[in-house]
């Protein structure tokens, strides 16, 4: 027989019993519909992550001072830094896996204008710390090394900064403001950074050098922590190895033994934030899976009542010369349309719902190709696995049984 | 005639069912031969195994003994796809209930046995149905599905689809066992003309009027057959539904209005 009258049988069938082959087909439908709008849920928390990660910089690594214990007291994790500028200024010289670093000191002030004051942190850092968090400006310029050497009494403002201190959308480049009542030159404003992963507000931030907030505002002589970025993202072990051994031996801890001070490179970050967003696609598309499962279940339900239905028909056209493997390729064809017409309909109810919670909630939703065409193979997997069994039952039915059933 | 010119030879057929704790000898050793161009009636009682022969004869069961040489092949040793072949080269069946598809035209009805044959292609197919069709008088109903076909045309429907294969033998299994009398003879002429044809028929029922139709009557019992010989005088169905429609005309009814 040939495919195209396969075909037709099991559109004619299916027509036949309109309601039914929908309600069946509707197990198909909400079930590929789930797994695929499910995935895009998943798949674009996972890249409003990444994207939340890497707009901390690029190839960042991080070097906190370790825990301290004062007697039995563990204090928390940099407590207490022995790391001073020079060593910042050793390991800029000897790391060539590193493309930039700076010392970061950070502290919270208080901001004043004529009429407004704002609380925030203000960074003192390098002018390189821009360039490691890949963080432009949005109007007027960074401060320079120049600044730094000469301990500057000037600023760069975050947005968040501008717009509480001088109104929403002003350019205060080159107006004054007061830092714990020293007064500042604002030299720009950083571009606006949004929300990190953490939901912080990254733009709430005053930038100025560090020489200036490490002498005038801090009065302090050790470096907070460190910022460094590396060449490449391969060379990021390499660059947190070499910044380890620099610092231990310029803090002369014994080769081989336990540093106090933490190197924590992005990818780590990233890793376990990805960890996170595989495990939730994985749980929302697992649940997606069952309800096509129990689709599946249906078709093999409603396969079995038509196989009974139909028995005189399978036992006249056994008669008439149908073998076998006939009777079993026309049950499984029907089943198959079941489930790759539900899958078709299913792909665009899941596209059309990953749509509509992109707009109505404003959720980040990515619907991904290998998602449809895995939802899709799916199904008719599904078609396949669960139509062969009454399609079997069929096929290995005696004619002239099935001539005489009643 | 000789057995190499046999078209159909049986020898000791034995066919026994068991029915939870009995058993049924439906056949007792049967020996049967059909030439080429015969119409056979099987008649007996219920129970008498004429059914289980019926459906040795038509491949669709396979005898515990004996032999079974169908068109000079023996068939008793096929499997089920191979018996399917067989069923599909060289029978044709025609059944008290029709059993044809619902919802499915007379034509494509017709071209069943065609698509599972598979060496036709589909512009073949429609054509060789459709001329079945005619020669049963249906050609103007093709498109009839059959609920909207009486009795008598759904049986010459089914007809038509046992010959569309041009088999060597047409299987008839009281096929007028559904209709009246009129719309019986009407069947019977059409088998008539079949094998006038040269198409071999063989026939079940249980009914004598219908049996003396055929050329030849056997007679079934107990798993055996009792009574081989050639009908005396062979009814033409022709003349009996024109003497019947000359009856009724008679009587004052409408012989038209079936």
């Amino acid at each position: 027989m040939r495919f195209s009258d396969l075909l037709r049988i099991a559109v004619r069938s299916l027509a036949r019993n309109k309601m039914r082959s929908f309600l069946t087909m509707l197990g198909v439908i909400i079930g590929v519909a789930a797994v695929i709008a499910m995935l895009a849920v998943g798949r674009g928390a996972g890249d409003t992550m990444k994207s939340s990660i890497a707009s901390l910089g690029s190839n960042v690594i991080n070097v906190f001072p370790g825990s301290r214990s004062q007697g039995p007291a563990r204090l928390e994790a940099g407590a207490a830094s022995r790391f001073r500028e020079e060593d910042v200024q050793a390991v800029r010289k000897e790391a060539d896996a590193l493309l930039y670093i700076t010392p970061v000191a950070r502290t919270q002030a208080q901001l004043k204008t004529g009429g407004q004051n704002w609380r925030t942190s203000v960074i003192g850092a390098y002018p390189e710390y821009q360039d490691i968090r890949q963080w432009p400006l949005e109007t007027g310029a960074g401060f320079t090394p120049t600044d730094e050497r000469a301990g500057a009494k000037v600023c760069v403002l975050g947005r968040t900064v501008a717009d509480n201190l001088f109104g929403p959308g002003v350019d205060p480049t080159g107006a004054s403001v007061r830092i714990n009542n020293l007064p500042f030159r604002v030299l720009g404003v950083l571009e606006k950074k949004g929300q990190n992963s953490f939901g912080m507000d990254q733009d709430d931030i005053v930038l100025a050098p560090f020489s200036t907030v490490q002498n005038k505002i801090l009065g302090n002589i050790y470096v907070n922590s460190m910022m460094a970025s590396a060449v490449s993202e391969a060379a990021m072990p390499v660059a947190a190895t070499q910044i380890t051994e620099i610092l231990m031996r310029r803090l002369r801890m014994p080769p081989g033994s336990e540093p106090d001070f933490n190197v924590r490179t992005q990818t780590e970050i990233a890793q376990a934030a990805t960890a996170v967003s595989g495990a939730l696609t994985m749980l929302l598309s697992s649940i997606a899976g069952i309800s096509l499962l129990v689709g599946g279940i249906g078709i093999m339900n409603i396969m079995l009542v038509s196989v009974t239905e139909r028995t005189r028909e399978i036992g006249l056209r056994l008669a008439v010369g149908a073998r076998g493997r006939d009777i079993l390729m026309q049950f499984l064809v029907e089943a198959m349309a079941i489930s790759l017409l539900g899958g078709l309909i299913g792909v665009a109810l899941g596209v059309g719902v990953a749509a509509l919670l992109a707009g109505l909630q404003g959720w980040a939703v990515k619907v991904s190709v290998s998602s449809v065409v895995v939802a899709f193979a799916f199904s008719a997997a599904t078609g396949i696995f669960f139509g062969w069994w009454p399609a079997r039952k069929a096929a290995r039915l005696n004619p002239i049984d099935a001539l005489r059933y009643e | 005639m000789t057995s190499a010119a046999a078209l159909l030879s049986v020898k000791g057929l034995v066919k026994t069912y068991v029915l939870g704790e009995t058993e049924v000898r439906a056949l007792r050793g049967v020996d049967l031969e059909v030439a080429r161009g015969e119409f056979i009636a099987v008649g007996g009682p219920s129970g008498s195994g004429k059914s289980t022969l019926m459906n040795i004869l038509g491949c669709l069961d396979v005898p515990d003994a004996g032999e079974y040489r169908l068109d000079g092949e023996p068939v008793q040793h096929l499997g089920p796809d191979e018996l399917s072949g067989v069923r599909n080269r060289k029978l044709g069946f025609v059944f008290q209930s029709f059993n044809l598809l619902a919802r499915t035209t007379a034509l494509e009805n017709v071209e069943l046995p065609l698509l599972y044959r598979g060496e036709v292609t589909p512009e073949e197919a429609k054509a060789k149905a459709l001329e079945a069709l005619r020669r049963v008088g249906l050609g103007d109903r093709a498109h009839h599905t059959p609920n909207q076909l009486s009795g008598g045309q759904q049986q010459r429907v089914a007809i038509a689809r046992s010959m569309v294969n041009d088999p060597v033998l047409i299987l008839a299994d009281e096929p007028t066992g559904n209709l009246d009398t009129l719309t019986s003879l009407e069947i019977m002429q059409v088998f008539q003309e079949l094998n006038q044809r040269g198409i071999t028929i063989v026939l079940v029922t249980h009914e004598p009027d219908v049996a003396a139709f055929a050329k030849r009557q056997v007679v079934v019992r107990d798993g055996r057959i009792v009574r081989d010989e050639p009908t005396p005088t062979v009814t033409s169905a022709r003349e009996a539904l024109q003497t019947l429609l000359a009856q009724r005309a008679a009587h004052g009814e409408d012989g038209g209005k079936a």
